[in-house]
């Protein structure tokens, strides 16, 4: 559904050159859902404009939909659904007119495209609000507008740029329902950014990780986490001494890393970690080391971003106290 | 919780690749028109001022004209001559502002959703140029019949000729003003000001609004290639019924030049924004 090839775009400004895309290559196959992670700046809205005919490629070359991006793009858009990072919806209309014309836009009839317009609304929590215009529209209204208006004529290709920002957890969830429905019945391929990381996890049968414009890693959210991150093992023990002394044993271990001690607490990364906490307790019951609590925490993408940069996904400033707190 | 079956729906199901259904210009351009009339229509007191509007600066500026210019009318009346003007006028303002209309879903994402879009891209430029003409069809009709009482005669086939010239006129000129929007909306305080650059010496030097007759030669030099001083002419001549004056063939040529220009441009840069 996309092939795309040394995929590459560079804004140069007056003073300097941003090298926002740098040589991605993108496979995505026909019903597969398909997660691009990054942190902001990283090239992921970028490579979805070239890919969504908006921009044009500095070098490299892309097939959507079985068309080139750069010499037919009509054919393109003909069988592509886009929600950009702004808002799609204009502000001076009504919610449900801006659906209506969306629908006619892609073809439908004008009643098959208002029943469709009223049923994503009523199916996007949206009901009541079809008169309301749309910049009296709350923030996270206007984005389930936005996404209801990609969905209007069910692509085979949908192209998503963070859909769930600024959605409340029902609306989230419930936005994903929708989505994962329309994706069953019509084996819709879905091409998606977002900084929910268990959003990617879950929905996601690949995930796609770009930093600095380039890809560093793409393959299921499993394996992503089994090869690049394992389980997190954090313990307190019943005091300092205990907790340094409960550090060397765990260092000791084969398949353990990043031991790390904070007051009584030590963390350590331990591959299948959840399989040896039986042992873990015994070894510091042998050592007369006096234990607190032990939790295994399973690995998440923002693990794998962590191992493959050095740096977290999330929000860094809360990382960065975090890590001082740590240390 | 509501959850709909999407299943109900007719829309298209997941067939590999089916052949999307042709387009057609004229439906496109409907589909823009439309959205772009809706909000408008919703918007009762914004109709009924802009339908006003025209009319202060008529009666505003009319009078002053006839007091000055009784004698050196071209054509003899002065609001046969200056009612025409007054129409061409305004549907400059109208269809040069169609980009700052624009800006605005340029920065919120609405554009950009439209650009992705089957919508043909010169239906994009046209139904927004239509949207201005419209509104510019109720505004000469309100003009004329308040006018009529004035002494004003009507000649229906030159006017409504005069109209569709002003049509081809406000294509061109609405997709400039769409390029501009375009090519300024990182600093989107720049269109107004290269707007009002343009737009006033352009109305002057066409003769619009006084004659040129009477003002220095660089002047009338200037208004020579100005494309507008010919649609003024053109308009004149056919709100006065005068079907076959030359004017009017240069009018359309202006008019036709101008558009095709415009819609060159503007569909030039809707392809290479980024
Ligand atoms: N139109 C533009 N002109 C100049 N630079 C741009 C333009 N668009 C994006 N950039 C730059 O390109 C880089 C990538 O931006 P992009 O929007 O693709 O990031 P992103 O991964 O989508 O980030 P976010 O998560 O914040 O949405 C950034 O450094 C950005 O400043
Ligand atoms: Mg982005």
């Amino acid at each position: 559904m996309i092939h795309a090839e040394g995929l590459t775009k560079d804004f140069v400004g007056h003073k300097e050159t941003v090298h926002a895309v740098r040589g991605i290559d993108l496979h995505v196959e026909r019903g597969e859902t398909v997660a691009v992670l990054g942190p902001n700046g990283a090239g992921k809205t970028t490579t979805m404009r070239m890919l969504t005919t908006l921009t044009t490629p500095t070098a490299g070359t892309a097939r959507v939909a079985g068309f080139d991006v750069q010499r037919d793009p009509a054919q393109v858009r003909r069988r592509l659904g886009y929600v950009g990072q702004g808002n799609g919806a204009g502000h001076g209309q009504r919610a449900l007119d801006e659906l209506y014309s969306q629908g006619v836009t892609f073809g439908l009839g004008r009643r098959e495209s208002r029943a469709r317009a009223q049923e994503l609304m009523d199916g996007l929590d949206l009901a009541g609000k079809e008169r309301t215009k749309v910049s009296d529209l709350s923030g996270g209204q206007r984005r389930r507008l936005d996404v209801a208006m990609g969905l209007m004529h069910a692509p085979e290709l949908l192209v998503l740029d963070e859909p769930s920002t600024g959605l409340d957890p029902h609306n989230r969830a419930n936005l994903w329902e929708h989505i994962g429905q329309l994706r069953r019945e019509r084996a819709m391929t879905l091409l998606l950014t977002t900084h929910y990381l268990d959003e990617a996890d879950a929905m996601a049968e690949r995930v796609v990780i770009v930093d600095h414009g380039s890809i560093i890693a793409d393959d299921t959210p499993e394996r992503l986490k089994s090869q690049h991150a394992g389980d997190r093992l954090t313990v307190t023990a019943g005091g300092t001494e205990y907790a340094v002394r409960l550090a060397e044993l765990l260092s000791s271990w084969t398949g353990t890393g990043q031991v790390e001690v904070a007051g009584a607490t030590v963390t350590a990364g331990v591959a299948a970690g959840s399989t040896r906490v039986a042992e873990l307790v015994r070894a510091a019951d042998a050592h007369g080391i006096l234990l607190a609590d032990i939790q295994v925490r399973r690995p998440t993408l923002d693990d794998v971003f962590l191992t493959l940069t050095g740096r977290s996904l999330r929000e860094t400033g809360a990382t960065h106290e975090a890590e001082e707190a740590a240390a | 919780m509501s959850t709909t079956t999407l299943t109900q729906s007719p829309a298209p199901t997941a067939e590999p690749t089916t052949e999307p259904p042709r387009r057609s210009l004229a439906r496109d351009t409907g589909i823009v028109l439309a959205r772009e009339l809706r909000p408008v229509l919703g918007d009762p007191f914004s109709v009924i001022f802009s339908l006003i509007q025209p009319l202060f600066f008529l009666g505003l500026f009319g009078p002053l004209l006839v007091g000055n210019l009784e004698a050196g009318v071209p054509g003899g009346s002065v609001w046969q001559w200056f009612v025409p003007a007054i129409i061409v006028m305004i549907s400059l303002f109208g269809s040069s502002t169609v980009g700052a209309n624009l800006l605005f879903e340029l920065q919120t994402g609405a554009h950009e959703r439209m650009l992705v879009t089957p919508l043909g891209r010169s239906s994009l430029l046209v139904g927004r140029a239509l949207k201005e003409i419209v509104t510019l069809v109720v505004q000469a009709l309100i003009i004329v019949l308040v006018m009529l009482p004035f002494g004003f005669t009507l000649y229906p086939v030159g006017a409504v000729l005069g109209l569709a010239l002003l049509a081809v006129l406000g294509v061109g000129i609405s997709s400039l003003s769409y390029a501009l929007a375009l090519a300024v909306r990182k600093q989107d305080w720049m269109f107004w000001i290269v707007q009002q650059t343009l737009v006033f010496p352009l109305m002057i030097l066409s003769g619009m609004l006084l004659p040129l007759e009477g003002g220095p030669g660089w002047m009338q030099a200037l208004a020579k290639v100005n494309p507008l001083t010919y649609i003024v002419d053109a308009e004149r001549a056919l709100f006065a019924g005068d079907l076959g004056a030359p004017a009017v063939l240069w009018g359309f040529v202006a008019a036709g030049l101008t558009a095709v220009v415009g819609l060159w441009l503007g569909i030039r840069s809707m392809r290479h924004s980024d």
